[in-house]
């Protein structure tokens, strides 16, 4: 950690019922080498009381903490204040975007949470099956027995960076299809139907944006292309098994 | 007769399982919270699911009632569980002597251990470190803290349990005899004042317990303990790894996700609501770490954190009991509808429930037995998928 702080000036995007958005601004003392997420809750011991913002396992394996951090999606908990601002910099924290605010910086998920349910996203899965990049130099054989959550935390950063899902509220959205894809059509056929619509996978545009602010390494945009594959491939073979 | 109204306080562990629990036994149940769930020490908890080893020399009770839990909790909420096992590993003669006082608790607390050579224990866990003496494998598991608590959650609302997120409590309703009959509340999300009666209010406010007390003249001997944990951006293990020896800072790693989580440290505080993580607890993590998993000196520190335990004051720090206490403020201070539950362990959250419960129903003199046992609880996501 730094020996040095800085002062930034913290801008929170304030919402309550009934009352018009706009931003408060906080001028703070911070040790660079802290969290955006630090900041924000030193501003609601401190400094207002009134501040809601979501956050639970503050090292991001929850995904509760997601906010829009100078305009770009961020797991505020990992999110070290040196990277996204400067000495005398501000920093604007605003809600995730496609969900409905319920108070300031939080926001109310259950549209995502209904949906990979929907998809039967799985939250434990062997390990075997866990697409790690950095998998332990050797995994035992049999590791079958052993499991582990899996890796998307549910974040919604994906569904908020995303063009598509701003211009439909009935988008499955990146994290979904992603779930969809993880758990196989050839595994669960009855998905088909779910994905293969127009809020499905055919809203998706390739723009990218979900993969580069996932914190959490779920590469939804490769997913969403593999999902295609794996339509065509179940389409055909439905044609098939009918003739 | 219309169903009591019960009203918790508080939506971490202890909270969401007390409201699953009353909500099962014919309740009506508000929870609430001035965050959101697990808006307090339950979110950042270590993780550990205890198998009791940890306790099983110096406070048997705990120890008992971890491998009890921990035997439930797989069965009724595997969603949430990692149930991968653990290893106490010895890497010095004081571990080694202590090894002895370990086997003789765990065979009184009936914790299932299994001794492996070092050779043995690397072919489990290759990244351990290779100059172990010796290893127990025992029935350890990791959880994830939020989808543990949402899981519960998610049942209770299914059993037609409210959840009022930010909202906070500010001042317990009390009539002319000394009895709580409701609580003053602020809706955080509107900035609203309103009051909320009830038959009976739980104060499940864990570090914070002592504040809620005294709202009604009452007190509880709870000390907030913080700790500070690391996590690193490498899953190095598959179990969780623990130092055999008496309970101690940095002892236990933990895998999660793709991650390894060090932990933790214990010391004593102020201000319960801003903790500061302190730099020399996080070296002290490496440190400590590094002893029981060498290549976590090569990984990237992914968060560091820290949350605050509500031990019960029977003793200081790493010495204090790890059970819970169930208080009836009838009996403690002569107030009637109030009660509350603090102290142990996210590994005995339905246990605690099931208490409190308990002492509610006999406040109440209601015959409605405990059905926590049985019930597998349904997907955790549920909770922001069922209307409130
Ligand atoms: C560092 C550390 C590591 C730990 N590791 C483990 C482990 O590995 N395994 C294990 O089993 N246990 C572990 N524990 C213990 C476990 O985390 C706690 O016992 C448990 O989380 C306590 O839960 P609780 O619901 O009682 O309290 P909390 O989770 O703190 O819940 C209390 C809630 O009350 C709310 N609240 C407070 N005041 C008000 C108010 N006025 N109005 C409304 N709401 C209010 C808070 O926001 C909070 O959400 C650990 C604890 C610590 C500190
Ligand atoms: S796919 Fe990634 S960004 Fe989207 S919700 Fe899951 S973890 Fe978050």
């Amino acid at each position: 950690m730094s020996q040095n702080k800085w002062k930034i000036t913290l801008k929170i995007h304030r919402q309550k019922e009934a009352e018009a958005p706009h931003f408060d601004e906080f001028a703070l003392d911070v040790d660079p080498d802290e969290y955006v997420l630090d900041a924000v809750e030193r501003v609601w011991a401190f400094m207002d009381r009134t501040v809601c913002f979501r956050h639970a396992c503050h090292h991001s394996t929850c995904g509760a903490c997601g906010m829009r951090v100078n305009g770009v999606e961020k797991l505020t908990c990992i999110t070290y204040i040196r990277d996204v601002t400067q000495d005398g910099g501000t920093l604007k924290v605003e809600p995730l975007r496609n969900f409905p605010v319920i108070s300031d910086l939080a926001v109310d998920m259950g549209s995502l949470y209904s949906r990979l349910d929907t998809v039967g996203a799985r939250s434990v899965l062997p390990v075997t099956q866990a697409e790690a990049e950095k998998k332990p130099a050797d995994w035992p054989a049999g590791d079958e027995q052993y499991i582990r959550l899996a890796d998307c935390i549910e974040c919604g950063l994906c569904i908020s960076a995303c063009p598509s899902a701003a211009t439909s509220s009935d988008y499955l959205g990146p994290a979904v299809l992603a779930g969809a894809q993880a758990n196989g059509l050839k595994r669960n056929p009855e998905l088909l139907g779910l994905v293969d619509t127009e809020d499905g996978l055919w809203r998706c545009h390739s723009a990218f944006e979900c993969t580069a602010v996932c914190p959490s390494f779920v590469d939804p945009a490769r997913r969403i292309m593999d999902l295609r594959k794996q339509v065509f491939v179940e389409r055909f073979s439905r044609v098939f098994r009918r003739s | 007769m219309s169903k009591p109204h019960a009203i918790i306080v508080g939506a971490g562990f202890t909270g969401v399982a007390t409201a699953h629990d009353l909500a099962l036994r014919g309740f009506d149940v508000t929870v609430i919270e001035r965050g959101d769930i697990c808006n307090g020490t339950s979110g950042r908890t270590h993780g550990l699911l205890h198998c009791g080893g940890r306790y099983a020399v110096k406070d048997q009770e705990s120890a008992i009632e971890c491998i009890d839990e921990n035997t439930l909790l797989r069965k009724i909420v595997p969603q949430a569980i990692e149930p991968n096992g653990g290893l106490f590993i010895a890497l010095d003669d004081s571990d080694l002597a202590y090894g002895e006082a370990f086997i003789d608790g765990c065979e009184a607390c009936h914790i299932p251990l299994e001794q492996l050579t070092p050779q043995q224990a690397l072919r489990l866990e290759p990244n351990i470190n290779p100059r172990l003496l010796t290893a127990f494998l025992i029935p350890d598991g990791t959880f994830d803290p939020l989808r543990l608590a949402l899981s519960f959650a998610a049942n209770a609302k299914k059993n037609g349990a409210r959840f009022r997120t930010y909202t906070e409590a500010k001042g317990l309703i009390m009539d002319g005899t000394g009895r709580v009959t409701g609580v003053r509340i602020l809706d955080r999300q509107s900035n609203k004042a309103e009051e909320l009666r009830g038959d009976i209010l739980v104060n499940a406010t864990g570090a914070w317990a002592g504040e809620i007390a005294e709202m009604a003249g009452a007190d509880v001997p709870v000390k907030p303990t913080p700790g500070v944990m690391v996590a690193y951006d490498q899953r190095f293990v598959q179990r969780a790894i623990n130092r055999l020896n008496k309970p101690g800072d940095g002892d236990i790693v933990l895998p999660q996700r793709r991650m390894v989580v060090v932990g933790t440290t214990s010391f004593e505080i102020d201000d319960l609501d801003y903790v500061p993580v302190l730099d020399d607890h996080v070296d002290l993590m490496l440190e400590r770490g590094a002893e029981l998993i060498p290549a976590i000196r090569n990984a990237r520190i992914r968060g560091k954190y820290m949350a605050t335990r509500p031990l019960i004051s029977s003793g200081s720090g790493r010495s204090a009991a790890r059970t819970f206490k169930c208080y009836d403020h009838k009996e403690t201070h002569n107030v009637e509808g109030f009660v509350t539950i603090t102290g142990g362990k996210a590994t005995t959250l339905r246990a605690m429930a099931e208490k409190t419960a308990d002492v509610v129903c006999e406040k109440l003199g209601l015959n409605a037995p405990c059905q926590t046992k049985e019930v597998p609880l349904v997907s955790y996501r549920q909770y922001y998928a069922l209307p409130n």
